[in-house]
């Protein structure tokens, strides 16, 4: 037998290469990929559609949709170009979603991998404190902090992550737990590496891919949050935000139903993307919890 | 289960809520002394203004002078008494209101879990057993789109639909106040009240139930137990509830309590939009107002009523599970 008809294995294709294969095979989640990349190019094409003030009159007040190709979403109640702000909505959208997001699991990292590591009296101290954030109904939490710190967009994002941040820190303890006496962590522990770094460089890279699947579900809550503070009048008044547009347009609903509509179609597809995403980030990088 | 068991169980789970409810205490504290201005600015306000000396003497009235660890104590002393203060929008007790609007939160509450649990466990449930079919995969979009939709954009498409174009349902409020129904007239017209609110709330919770059902369903049915109950010639609907939904439920029945605070939460937006005169109303109208005692008092209250909550479902839970010893 000659080396040349040895059958070897195929080289493995590059984890991410693999990764973005399982990923594809589902069409919900491509789905879910296409309706993010539009919000993303919403967002970045927001100043060519609308370059100084997308809050600023464009056109006769309440101007109904393709009538006027200057306003072709139409206009709200104070002439204001829908389309515009449906544009620097999607900006503001995703600026709280990213930055809550990450605050959010920051937080719960720090939290969740201390408790769990340590355990003893600090996971009783740490955990109790989570379940204090857990039993307080997030969104009145949400207003009280809204209204004691004010309703500028980076007190608002720092609220979301307040907020949101119980369910990654539970997650991390619960996988530091698991691997805190794993062998790998024995080893490196007798080789002398610190507390530091058996946490951030052993463990926490093992710990971190349910949480970084769980961010696609804080990332769709954080803009359900601050779409919600925003229809309630609690918003930034500075920024176009979808919520703000669905809670003006609640004044001609009788009449000009589409000024509520389109932005409530807007965050629908943005939050659908997000699980879309999710569950199919989820699936391919646990491939073997999906069944058949 | 023996009685004296339960009720072992259920101190020792009480006891554990006890560091919670004193941390959510000193929370509650702290975010009012975050808050601009105290009592005194507010009582001055009120009187259009004071001169410094009659303030200073105000202020050693109601204890303000003091360390803030007596104040703490001071406030945590009243609070466990549900003593929340004075709520100078309403020139009323705190307490007083707070009752007032805990009927019609606890009676959206109850509604909205209800229907979003029993529909959410049933469709989950049909989803599984005809899993990856036409049926499922209905069920499974439905439940996507449930759970992008924001409960106010929902509430606003439901407005549209059944009182403006339809008629059929009123926009707001709790009752006909003009119309003096007695008796089933008076029930029948708050349910007819109580159909878009209670919708508005649960679906996007009716959405985690059946997501949650349908994987938790899929997975105990592949236990070897299964197996064994049809091998011993037990009939698929047999099966279905003698031996799968009993613990398929366990998971839900957790993120039923869990989520109730949650729900609360939702209950602002929905009780805003339908002028409901409950307790998520009245935090929106306390921010507006810049009534923190009251603000803080909703607080509290909902955080007792989601430890109460949490409680009953770990009875639910060592119910459904025998293995949870109730020790």
């Amino acid at each position: 037998m000659t080396a040349a008809t040895t059958d070897l294995p195929r080289a493995e294709a590059a984890p991410a290469v693999a990764l973005w294969r399982r990923f594809a095979r589902n069409r919900a989640a491509l789905l879910g990929l296409v309706l993010f990349g539009a919000v993303l190019v919403m967002a970045a094409t927001a100043g060519l559609i609308e370059p100084t003030d997308p809050l600023r009159r464009a056109g006769d007040p309440l101007t109904k949709p393709f009538t006027d190709w200057a306003v072709p979403l139409g206009t709200d109640q104070l002439g204001r170009d829908i389309l515009a702000q449906l544009f620097h909505g999607a900006r503001i959208s995703l600026l709280v979603g990213v930055l809550a997001t990450l605050l959010s699991i920051a937080i719960g990292v720090v939290v969740g991998a201390l408790a769990g590591f340590f355990g003893g009296w600090v996971d009783d101290v740490l955990m109790r404190v989570t379940e204090a954030f857990q039993t307080i109904p997030n969104f009145v939490l949400l207003l009280a902090l809204v209204a004691i710190l004010g309703s500028s967009i980076e007190y608002i994002t720092l609220a979301i992550a307040i907020v949101s941040w119980t369910a990654p820190a539970r997650m991390v303890r619960a996988e530091f737990l698991s691997l805190r006496s794993r062998e790998f962590v024995d080893a490196a522990r007798n080789l002398g590496v610190s507390n530091g770094a058996l946490i951030f460089r052993e463990i926490l890279p093992n710990a971190l891919p349910p949480v970084i699947v769980y961010a696609s579900v804080i990332m769709a809550l954080s803009i359900l949050l601050e779409s919600a503070l925003a229809f309630l009048g609690l918003g930034d008044p500075n920024h176009a935000s979808w919520g703000n547009m669905i809670g003006q347009g609640r004044a001609v609903l009788r009449t000009d139903w589409y000024c509520a509509v389109i932005p409530g179609i807007a965050i629908v597809l943005t939050v659908l993307s997000f699980s879309l995403l999710g569950e199919g980030l989820n699936d391919a990088l646990n491939p073997r919890q999906k069944k058949q | 289960m023996q009685l004296t068991q339960v009720l072992t169980y259920a101190l020792r789970r009480l006891l554990q809520a006890v560091p919670v409810v004193i941390l959510i205490m000193v929370g509650t504290f702290l975010l009012l002394k975050l808050a601009p201005g105290d009592t005194v600015d507010a009582l001055v306000g009120d009187m259009g203004g004071a001169d410094a000396a009659y303030i200073a003497r105000l202020r050693a009235e109601y204890g303000l002078d003091q360390p803030v660890w007596v104040q703490l104590g001071r406030y945590m002393a009243k609070l466990i008494q549900f003593d929340f203060g004075w709520s100078f929008v309403y020139e009323q007790p705190v307490a007083a209101i707070l009752w007032e609007r805990l009927g019609t939160t606890l009676m959206l509450m109850g509604t909205s879990l209800s229907l979003a649990f029993s529909i959410g466990v049933g469709l989950g449930a049909i989803a599984a057993r005809r899993a990856y079919s036409l049926t499922d995969n209905a069920i499974s979009t439905l439940g996507l789109i449930f759970y992008a939709t924001p409960s106010f954009f929902l509430s606003l498409m439901m407005i549209l639909l059944f009182s403006v174009k339809l008629g059929w349902l009123p926009v707001s409020g709790l009752s006909d106040v003009a119309a003096f129904y007695t008796g089933w007239d008076h029930v029948i017209d708050v349910v007819l009240h109580l159909i878009m609110p209670t919708a508005a709330l649960s679906l996007i919770y009716l959405s985690f139930y059946l997501r949650l059902m349908r994987a938790s369903v899929l997975e105990v049915a592949d236990l070897d137990f299964v197996r064994t109950a049809r091998a011993k010639g037990a009939g698929e609907t047999r099966l279905m509830i003698h031996h799968i939904m009993r613990n398929a439920l366990l998971p839900v029945v957790t993120l039923l309590g869990l989520q109730f605070s949650t729900v609360l939460g939702g209950s602002v937006v929905v009780e805003t939009i339908f002028a409901l005169p409950g307790l998520g109303q009245l935090a929106y109208q306390s921010v507006i107002q810049r009534d923190m005692n009251m603000l803080m008092g909703i607080i509290f209250l909902c955080a007792i009523i989601v430890v109460i909550v949490n409680f009953l479902t770990d009875l639910l839970y060592a119910r459904l599970d025998s293995r949870i010893a109730l020790k």
